[in-house]
């Protein structure tokens, strides 16, 4: 079976806090500027200058579906993405209650609930983020920063070990 | 949508608070944010009031493109009558406020009176309420905005605060939000402290209907793509505005040992590059902020590595605070430097003046003007660290006769100092000047002698006349929207051609602090980055209102216009050093000492000087006395003014 669906990486030490994807995203969405209508969210400390990017993880078992009383929320495996039926939703809030992550959303205006649709394939917090603390990526990559980052510090170590050596000799 | 946002009027005396809508006319002529707020403060104060008493107004407000999708929308502006030289009072800010208190249905407030108690104003959804802030005073800059969150338990809360230094009435006190976010130069803050307001809340989930979603979209994303493309903007993005710095100080163009020299040297230590290390080695590889919005992110994070206050987290330490920190006060420590930038932030106090008036009081004392005496023993020399940033705190607590006579400002402290101490102040109107030196660049020059709020850089200064632009790129810049074909020179010793680039950048200025957009977005460091054609698609987009270039240019000549008006009544006059369009007579006298080949043994040449204000006088359609003709105020519609539509 061919791999499908990318997925969003998010890296929160590159945030720099300024919500453009919250404006973007409501927007893009909405057609308003209202924070409170966007799918993602940067938390933040700011006595430490900590900013991190919530949004959808678009959970391969996710728990939104299971617990909707009237299965409005389903799996799109085309776009490896997690849907709101909206005709079906009775707007009972009860994926907000189980979402581990809080990327269930509730529009306090329109009263239903709303979330991260990956803009069918083409994530506008993605687009407008130029340092790429939000990135959209194939899904093998999403753990390659990660990857490389540990394995710097592992070389990093043995040519410490190899220099230490070096240096007892 | 955003043109729906409303301005209240708030009488703090009185707890009247009054909603009303802002007509289309009235932003048709003053679009928002800065220039709106002029035609309020001239409209809403009396001529010759006390700026700290009851009688000041004081204006907060979003600009007509705040929280839309015009790229950066984040600026905040505050505007009254001056505390410090008692002109025109403004100040301009980043952050995430003026977004919130429009998602929160406001673009304006206009504040009158005087609270009998410390309040604070919470402003949420449409409404507003002045609630008790006893459990506030005292606090600092980010104690006051936290303990706000907690109190109303909501941790997305913006708020607008003072610090001590606005408690204390310090001529020069700042408004500010965030870590760092401030309002600085004309002491605003003290206008807000004398009121008993120690902060303004507010948070919002009010819908801004954007006119055309799709094209706004588009047209933002073609901005971010032009912004970062911009060399200046990737160096502001990785370095923050300290980069200036290091290219203003290799020419010759930084005021050391407060005017002493022109150029520092030996400064390693201060260098934007070992800012940055310092700032990476504490918060990580990327360690920049931005404000709402904003690809530039020119903000850097930090954690003051050394000394006393190791560990303690800031933001910045921008370009001003490298000026008022080390080269003015001659003090050349990376230490120093961190916690001048954050007492200042946390006090709530303008750091330009701060360092400005503390480095100008060096130099008194070094003369013998000042002595052990005034300074209560302390050792005031240029290069000492210490007392530095020991009357950074006096000043703000009004500490010891000199930290209380300070905390005046120059004007005021040099009629108490008395001697020939004026004849050292470097300022305008009143207002310190940024520790640049301008007797190299007769356009700088111009700028600050003319700027509305005193000596300053942000209200018209050309900083692209120092790239040496050809002839021809420059006319396709200055010839825009109105045409120029008048003499225009790449060389930034010359005179011909500054008055009206001054002109120009008055105008583009305007509209950016109209807009509420920040000043790296337009023709300020970059020449490519976008103005008035650019903004007339971007105001269409966001909020439907067309707009011609040639019109935004107008509102803003509009704006300037009313700003002068306030001036004119408050009594400026041509030369006069302390409310006229003058500079200190060591501009003229004192040639730079350091520098390029080109800058060193320069000064500002009288006669030309004269000529240049002459001349920006005529393109404004002032008289040789700077009052506008009758005929200026005709064509731009202020015949009648003040005229109270709002």
């Amino acid at each position: 079976m061919e791999p499908m669906g990318k997925v969003l990486a998010i890296s929160p030490e590159k945030c720099t806090g300024c919500r453009l994807c919250e404006l973007v995203c409501s927007v893009f969405h909405d057609g308003m500027s209202n924070p409170a209508r966007s799918r993602i969210k940067i938390v933040k400390w700011e006595s430490e200058g900590l900013y991190i990017p919530m949004s959808c993880q678009q959970c391969q078992d996710a728990p939104c579906l299971i617990v909707c009383p009237v299965k409005a929320i389903s799996r799109d495996e085309k776009l490896s993405r997690v849907m709101v039926n909206h005709n079906i939703c009775i707007g009972c809030r009860s994926c907000v209650t189980v979402c581990p992550f809080g990327a269930m959303g509730f529009n306090v205006i329109d009263r239903k609930n709303f979330k991260c649709d990956l803009c069918d394939g083409d994530p506008q917090c993605v687009r407008f983020c130029e340092i790429k603390a939000v990135d959209y990526v194939d899904a093998d990559r999403v753990s390659i920063a990660k990857k490389k980052a540990a394995a710097e510090k592992i070389t990093a170590a043995q040519r410490q070990a190899v220099a230490l050596e070096s240096e007892s000799h | 949508m955003a043109l729906n946002r409303k301005i209240a009027y708030i009488d703090l005396s009185t707890g009247k608070i009054e909603i009303k809508p802002i007509p289309i006319d009235v932003r048709r002529k003053f679009l928002g944010g800065r220039g709106l707020d002029a035609y309020l403060l001239y409209n809403h104060t009396e001529k010759g009031i006390d700026p700290l008493g009851p009688k000041n107004t004081i204006m907060v407000s979003g600009g007509i493109l705040t929280a839309t999708l015009a790229s950066a929308t984040a600026r905040t502006h505050v505007m009254a009558k001056s505390p410090l030289g008692g002109m025109l009072g403004s100040c301009n800010m980043g952050g995430f406020f003026a977004p919130e208190l429009a998602w929160a249905g406001f673009h304006h407030l206009v504040i009158k009176g005087k609270a009998e108690k410390p309040v604070y104003l919470w402003i949420h959804n449409g409404k507003i309420e002045i609630r008790d802030a006893k459990n506030l005073w005292g606090k600092t800059v980010t104690e006051t905005q936290w303990a706000i969150r907690e109190e109303l338990g909501d941790d997305d809360i913006k708020s607008l605060v003072i610090g001590p230094a606005g408690e204390n009435l310090v001529r020069f006190a700042n408004v500010m939000t965030g870590i760092k976010n401030s309002g600085g130069r004309t002491g605003m803050g003290a206008v807000m402290g004398s009121k008993n307001l120690k902060a303004i809340a507010a948070r919002g989930t009010m819908d801004i209907k954007i006119a055309y979603p799709k094209e706004a979209l588009e047209y933002n994303k073609r901005f971010i793509d032009q912004i970062t493309s911009a060399k200046v903007n990737q160096t502001q993005g990785t370095l923050g505005t300290p980069f200036i710095w290091g290219a203003t100080n290799s020419w010759g163009g930084v005021r050391c040992r407060n005017f002493q020299y022109n150029q520092e040297l030996y400064c390693d230590e201060i260098e934007p590059e070992a800012i940055d290390e310092a700032c990476a080695e504490t918060m990580g590889p990327y360690h920049m902020a931005g404000c709402f919005g904003c690809q530039v992110h020119c903000r850097a994070k930090y954690k003051i590595p050394t000394g006393p206050y190791a560990g303690v987290y800031d933001e910045g330490p921008e370009y001003t605070s490298q000026g008022a920190f080390c080269s003015e006060p001659d003090c050349r420590s990376l230490e120093t430097l961190l916690v001048g930038n954050h007492l200042v932030d946390q006090y709530g106090m303008d750091n330009l003046e701060t360092g400005s008036i503390i480095s100008w009081a060096m130099e008194l004392y070094e003369l013998g003007i000042l002595t052990s005496k005034e300074t209560d023993g302390l050792d005031l020399r240029f290069g000492n660290d210490e007392a530095l940033l020991e009357m950074v705190k006096r000043i703000c607590f009004r500490k010891g006769w000199l930290g209380d006579t300070l905390a005046e400002g120059g004007v005021i402290a040099s009629e108490k100092i008395g001697k020939n101490s004026f004849d050292y102040l470097i300022q305008v109107k009143g207002m310190s000047n940024l520790h640049s030196d301008e007797r190299a660049t007769p356009a700088l020059a111009l700028n600050i002698a003319t700027s509305s709020r005193g000596s300053d850089h942000l209200r018209s200064r050309p900083a692209i006349d120092l790239y040496h632009l050809p002839v021809e790129v420059m006319r396709k810049i200055y010839s825009n929207p109105v045409p120029y074909d008048g003499p225009l020179s790449s060389e930034h010793t010359e005179y011909i051609g500054k008055p009206w680039q001054v002109f120009w950048h008055e105008n583009c200025y305007m509209g950016v602090d109209c807009l509420g957009i920040c000043k790296y977005h337009t023709t300020f460091l970059g020449a490519t980055l976008p103005n008035f054609e650019d903004w007339s698609k971007v105001i269409y987009y966001n909020t439907g209102l067309e707009f011609t270039p040639r019109e935004i240019w107008d509102s803003a000549e509009r704006c300037n216009m009313i700003e002068r008006l306030f001036n004119l009544r408050e009594g400026l006059t041509r030369e006069d050093l302390k409310k006229g369009d003058m500079l200190n007579h060591r501009y003229f006298d004192e040639p730079c000492r350091r520098g390029a080949p080109d800058v060193v043994g320069r000064v500002i040449d009288r006669e030309k000087f004269k000529k240049m204000v002459d001349e920006f006088y005529e393109y404004k359609g002032l008289d040789k006395n700077g009052v506008p003709k009758p005929e200026t105020l005709k064509r731009l519609g202020l015949e009648k003014e003040p005229s109270h539509l709002l």
